[in-house]
């Protein structure tokens, strides 16, 4: 048994299990897509509206 | 590390003491919210209740603004806390990272939700939960809001402090399990939220206070609405992860795919928070670029995910009904599941009443065009308690229901009435929401004091029915505070008067068993289900939910399309 044990590679893990265990990751991802399409993009839209004269 | 442990000998789960300690603390915090926001809930109910008509207009936009900010905030918030400690320490087994951080936290959260119930309670700001500038409200009503914010931020770094601990001492073997995934992606979702309410909270405080002289409104309705409307999606993804570990406890079921489920979580991460969108469909002065995006094709990645979650749960129960025998015909594993457990029953009755009443008026009210038949009428409020009430309040009454024997160590009292308080609660609420959105539809505002506009100089008459439906409204919300003092009367009680369980002995050392809490997990779905399916039951409420979905969707296309005639 020991010797299958030696002789198999360590298992492949897929990249999606990687992001999914890697939850400082998830916690930038999380992060940053609504500060990116919320809040970063609809003020800058706030920001140009021009001023009233 | 002088770190204690003990075994739950009821469910094989290990506490670290410490961590016990402080989940008791929070939940026991959360439950005293409750019971404040469920007596001022009583309050409100009777004032929009027109033939009662109970406070007088002040003392009724003040109770509201506790009533909100109590329950939706503090109630709902400390309780998840208490989940977030549940689901690292005792799920994966391991000790608390910095506890003394986590009583700082606590203690953080409970001078801030004192502190901004003192504000509200004086009477100068009664300013609604959203608190939009420029209506200003007393400093210490931002302050209190404030520490509160950062006493739950720090709460969720030791989440994650734990789960680093778990990994290096290698108390789990592989990924962490799904239920602790969901509390990652709460955790996840509630530091974006946390830091978008410190990033508006703050500035509005220096106003308050004279030390900044304008907020732009709607820059204060755009973040602030980063920070309320994505709590609402903590509340969404703890709930989800409590419904899977319910599921689990009841009934040993194993979820169908770990890998969709995970996947629909990771949807969560991704694009849930974007949906705050919705809240300014009305507004001028942002593009409908902006809205339509984060409204609509994000959105609907995260309505999918809660469909898959809503799918999964109910399909796992089915298939371990089936495997226990209860295999005949469509329905059996569901008239056989055991409704008489509080347990189950509530986890199942928020399941339906989040997808049925909460999703289906969610989806309808985040289209931008349909948006404006329902815009700050009651049906928001209508939708949202289905939500966060049947959906996130439902669920976590269930689960206390499992925790007062394993965490408390005491006997559930009153268990007669406890078998009932899931049905009060949940199909009173689910009434309370359905009419409250009939009302909306017929334009009836939210936060109205008075619909009949008595003395004003500009009255609108609304029709008779909108006046039945707001009766209708306010006798279900009476039954549902009936099951919410079931509730409070049943955990109160059995904390202080509830039989004490065998003492457990705290040891040092963890016990390095692999996490199997309740009963053995199912490993395969093989040989159950009806014609190649394994939960065709499931699978035809899940069609009944589509062809709902599609139906009342087109209704309400067919009523926009009615507001304004075109010849
Ligand atoms: C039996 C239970 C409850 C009843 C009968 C009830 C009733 C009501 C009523 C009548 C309103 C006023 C709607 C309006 O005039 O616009 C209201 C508002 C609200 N409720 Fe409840 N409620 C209950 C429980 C809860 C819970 C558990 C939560 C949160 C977890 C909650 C969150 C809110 C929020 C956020 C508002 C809006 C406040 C605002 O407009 O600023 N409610 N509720
Ligand atoms: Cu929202």
């Amino acid at each position: 048994m020991s010797n299958t044990n030696e002789a198999t590679p360590p298992e492949r893990i897929p990249v999606m299990q990687h992001i999914l265990d890697n939850p400082f990751l998830l916690l930038f991802l999380g992060v940053a897509m609504p500060t990116v399409f919320y809040i970063v993009w609809g003020v800058m839209e706030i920001v140009t509206i021009p001023v009233a004269k | 590390m002088n770190t204690l442990f003990r075994t739950c000998p009821q469910s094989g789960l290990q506490f670290d003491k410490t961590a016990e300690t402080l989940m008791k603390a929070n939940a026991v915090a959360g439950v005293v919210f409750l019971l404040v926001g469920g007596i001022l809930a009583l309050l409100v109910t009777l004032t929009r209740w027109p033939a009662v008509h109970l406070l007088p207009a002040d003392t009724f936009y003040m109770t509201l603004t506790a009533h909100g900010i109590d329950m939706l905030i503090f109630w709902i918030i400390f309780f998840e806390i208490a989940v977030l400690y549940f689901c690292s320490s005792t799920l994966l087994r391991c000790r608390l990272a910095t506890p003394r951080l986590a009583w700082l936290a606590f203690a953080l959260m409970l001078i801030g939700s004192v502190t901004a119930n003192v504000a509200i309670f004086r009477g100068d700001s009664s300013v609604m939960m959203t608190s939009y500038a420029p209506m200003q409200a007393h400093p210490a009503f931002y302050l209190g809001l404030i520490l509160f914010a950062v006493g739950a931020l720090v709460s969720c770094f030791i989440f994650l402090g734990t789960l680093v601990i778990a990994k290096a001492e290698n108390t789990y073997e592989g990924s962490i399990p799904l239920v602790t995934f969901g509390a990652l992606t709460a955790c996840i979702i509630a530091v974006f939220t946390i830091a978008s309410g410190a990033i508006i909270l703050i500035p509005t405080f220096l106003w308050s206070v004279g030390l900044i002289s304008h907020i732009d409104p709607l820059m204060y309705k755009t973040v602030w609405w980063a920070f309320g409307h994505s709590s609402q999606q903590i509340n969404v993804s703890a709930h989800v992860a409590v419904w899977y570990a319910i599921a689990a406890i009841a009934f040993g079921a194993k979820p169908m795919s770990e890998k969709v489920s995970r996947t629909a979580f990771l949807l969560y991460i991704l694009f849930l928070q974007l949906a705050s969108a919705h809240h300014l469909l009305t507004d001028p002065g942002i593009s409908s670029e902006w809205k339509i995006f984060n409204t609509s094709y994000a959105m609907y990645l995260a309505v999918l995910a809660s469909m898959v979650h809503g799918l999964t749960v109910p399909g796992s129960v089915e298939v371990a009904q089936r495997k226990k025998g209860f295999n005949k015909g469509l329905f059996e594993w569901l008239r056989k599941a055991p409704w008489g457990n509080p347990v189950f029953s509530g986890m199942f009755i928020s399941l339906i009443g989040f997808g049925f009443l909460g999703g289906i008026s969610g989806v309808m009210m985040g289209t931008e065009q349909l948006n404006l038949i329902v815009h700050n009428t009651l049906y928001v409020p209508g939708h949202f308690h289905a939500t966060v009430v049947v959906g996130t309040t439902l669920a976590f009454m269930a689960l206390t229901y499992f925790l007062i024997p394993v965490l408390f160590r005491r006997e559930v009292i009153l268990p007669g009435l406890a078998k009932w308080q899931p049905y009060l609660f949940g199909i009173g609420m689910g009434a309370f929401s359905l009419f409250m959105m009939g009302a909306g539809t017929l334009g009836v505002s939210r936060r109205h004091w008075d619909i009949a506009f008595a003395g004003s100089p500009m009255a609108y008459e609304y029709p008779a029915t909108a006046y039945l439906l707001l009766g209708l409204m306010a006798v279900s919300g009476l039954v549902a505070m009936v099951g919410g003092a079931a509730y409070l009367l049943i955990t109160v009680g059995s904390l202080l008067w509830g039989k004490k369980l065998e003492p457990v002995s705290y040891r040092k050392e963890t016990v390095p068993l692999r996490l199997a809490p309740g009963a053995p997990a199912i490993e395969a779905h093989g040989g159950v289900g009806v014609g190649g399916f394994a939960a065709p039951g499931t699978f035809v409420l899940a069609l009944v939910f589509l062809v709902s979905f599609v139906l009342y969707y087109f209704i309400n296309w067919k009523y926009l399309s009615q507001t304004w005639g075109l010849s």
